[in-house]
């Protein structure tokens, strides 16, 4: 039997299994606990520092509540599996890190294809390659983005804290049933093995969504067609009589294969681009702190928001009017809201955990006369709030 | 005027809006198909209690399309491990793999044998004909030693993966070699696969003219089938046969039939134990 997630029961469960209060855990545990929160009932994954304590969690916890947990022989397998228990029902998670991402590639680019819901959770750390495995980095911001091959739309949140590590789980699953999308979740090593308090809630407070289903046999038919012109086709779930074809292929709105007709491929692509584009309002989170009178933004995402937040605490006791700016959705960048703040200052710092990635988003969508200038730290140490705090005081007047 | 395809018995199971198929004439994707409907038949399964999953190339096109079940056409190598899946959420459902040499025991070979230690209940059925056809006859993991391909234009110097043998070892319960030319007991190894609980292969030697018959003088599939007959060995027989005597043999038969604990059932024993400890 498939768990949704929202029954009493599994509340119930929930409520008497994980008391409500404050606990005090790793980041990687509060990932595994929010997935469990969202509904999620079917782990299969690759041990893979620094992420491995998600998959050991997920492993103690999911029999608990009536979930699988599968480790497979590989990342590979990983994915693939979570996307065939994702066409039986399943909300499903797998956790990785950098070299095991990559891996995953081909079959993210497969499940956006297949406009199939799933979770990734990529604990980056530093590379290229083996680079410093046990070090954390936020070098793979791009490879979120344009990691598989060909033209597609993805969805990543990123967690700046343990305890919103908790909540964007949350609504990385529900991204993903809303729009039937693949979401990755940019976490990375240091908050994965950071502790502190979070506070896990009531069940009754988690808002749960799930996957549309065919409401009729004509749209059980068509599993990629538009019948709610929202661009978000029911998903017919396999084991229901449907006959559901599903294939990687360029396929027509009944699920057949067509390569050949151009318009049949035009019309897909565009189709899935376009539900991401138009359900904007499902996505798009930021957090802003000061940005009203700021005349200098600090634009930072995942580890690096937090130092930021306190060199720009720091720089505002000295009487610097500076703001900082969080994409918490990083993927698609909230352009729209940069492009705004980007009119109303003269200096944006970009802090993050590599040489340079984000910037170039935060790039596109400020005008030349603005001073643009990362702060860059690589080595697998975070940024601290001196390191930022030092360049928002160079940049000012 | 009627399709010629409609008088064919077993059409109710396939998926008319996909036919005629995309296989060459004389392949042997369409024994398989027959052979495949034909245990379904006899068994009386619904195919609404079957998924059907495959990979990349032309014998991944055999049921998926062309079978009327849920079927998913997976990426190239990873049909078993998304039919792992699959299996674990719809446990009393068939879930079959039917793919081929290239895509299930070259780039899918690890999750072949993993799935077989596993034993988890998935039937796989692999369609081997020695080459990757869809690709344009390059060399293959199966690619008989000696043999002409467009990546050994001189002659193959690798020697053959023997995937029952293989399988078999990594721990599988039921596991089973045939040739296309072999129909009816292949239609009765299917069903056994289909009934066994575990991981069930069953290996079929398959013709293709075009790619391998072609450069290695058998363009005609009827003496890629005649090849086929001649040199098949009953897994009895060839228990006592050296080496050297079997070199270019196809073994034929049941290579293992057993019962172990399979992974769905084991996984939902321990959910239902870890319950009864931690929640009351």
């Amino acid at each position: 039997m498939i768990i949704r997630g929202d029954e009493p029961e599994q509340k119930e469960l929930l409520k008497k299994l994980y008391k409500p209060g404050n606990y005090f855990m790793m980041g990687d545990e509060a990932i595994a606990y929010g997935a469990i929160f969202a509904g999620c009932r079917f782990y299969a994954g690759y041990p893979i520092t620094p992420s491995s304590e998600i998959a050991e969690t997920m492993a103690r916890e999911l029999p608990k509540v009536g979930g699988y947990y599968l480790q497979m022989e590989d990342e590979i397998a990983s994915i693939a599996a979570m996307i065939g228990a994702s066409w039986t029902g399943f909300k499903v998670m797998t956790a990785t890190s950098g070299p095991g991402f990559s891996l995953m590639q081909e079959n993210l680019g497969y499940a956006v294809m297949t406009e199939t819901p799933l979770v990734l959770v990529d604990v980056q750390r530093s590379g290229p390659s083996t680079g410093q495995a046990t070090k954390g980095a936020q070098g793979d911001f791009f490879q979120a983005r344009w990691g598989t091959h060909g033209d597609h739309p993805m969805i990543a949140v990123s967690p700046v804290s343990v305890e919103d590590a908790f909540w964007e789980t949350i609504r990385a699953f529900n991204i993903a049933e809303k729009l039937r999308t693949p979401v990755v979740v940019l976490f990375d090593g240091i908050l994965g093995h950071t502790r502190e308090q979070i506070r896990i809630p009531d069940p009754d407070e988690v808002e749960i969504a799930y996957r549309k289903l065919p409401q009729s046999e004509e749209e059980a038919k068509l599993p990629f067609g538009d019948p709610h012109g929202d661009g978000i086709p029911p998903m017919p779930l396999f084991g229901h009589g449907y006959f559901t074809h599903v294939t990687g292929s360029t396929h027509k709105e009944n699920g057949l294969r067509d390569v050949y007709t151009p318009e049949v491929h035009d019309r897909l692509i565009r189709r899935i681009h376009r539900k991401i584009e138009k359900n904007r309002d499902v996505y798009e989170k930021y957090e802003e702190y000061y940005t009203e009178d700021a005349e200098i933004l600090v634009v930072s995402w995942g580890v690096s928001a937090r130092p930021s937040l306190g060199a720009v605490l720091k720089a505002r006791k000295e009487g610097i009017r500076v703001g900082l700016f969080v994409p918490k959705t990083v993927h698609p960048f909230p352009g729209e809201r940069m492009r705004e703040l980007g009119k109303k200052v003269r200096a944006i710092l970009v802090p993050e955990m590599n040489l340079g990635q984000m910037i170039l988003e935060v790039q596109r969508f400020v005008n030349d006369d603005v001073l643009l200038k990362g702060v860059n730290k690589i080595g697998g140490v975070p940024l601290t709030v001196e390191e930022i705090l030092r360049e928002i005081r160079g940049v000012a007047i | 005027m009627k399709k010629i395809y409609s008088r064919y018995p077993m059409v109710k199971y396939l998926r008319q809006e996909a036919l005629p198929t995309a296989l060459c004439p004389g392949c042997g994707g369409g024994t398989v198909l027959n052979a495949f409907a034909n245990a379904i038949d006899q068994l009386k399964i619904d195919p609404r209690d079957l998924v059907v999953v495959s990979g990349i190339g032309c014998s991944a096109w055999i049921a998926s399309p062309y079978f009327l079940a849920d079927t998913l056409h997976t990426t190239h190598g990873r049909a078993i491990a998304f039919a792992t899946g699959v299996k674990v959420g719809l446990p009393d459902k068939y879930v079959v793999v039917i793919s081929g040499d290239g895509d299930l025991a070259s780039i899918g070979g690890n999750h072949l044998i993993h799935a077989a230690r596993r034993n988890i209940d998935i039937t796989v059925i692999l369609v081997n004909n020695f080459i990757y056809g869809m690709t344009g006859g390059q060399v293959a993991p199966t690619t008989p030693f000696g043999a002409i391909t467009t990546t050994t234009p001189y002659r193959n110097v690798e020697h053959p993966l023997k995937i029952a043998e293989t399988v078999a070892a990594a721990g599988a319960s039921y596991v089973a070699r045939w040739t296309t030319a072999h129909v009816y007991q292949l239609i009765e190894s299917i069903k056994k696969a289909l009934t066994t609980k575990g991981f069930s292969l069953v290996e079929v030697i398959s013709q293709c003219p075009v790619q391998f018959g072609r450069r290695n003088k058998m363009k005609e599939p009827a003496e890629m089938l005649r090849w086929f007959l001649k040199n098949s060995v009953p897994i009895s027989k060839a228990k006592k046969m050296s080496e050297e005597e079997l070199e270019g043999k196809f073994v034929i038969g049941e290579f293992v039939h057993r019962r172990r604990p399979e992974f769905t059932e084991e996984l939902n024993k321990l959910i239902k134990e870890v319950q009864e400890k931690y929640v009351r």
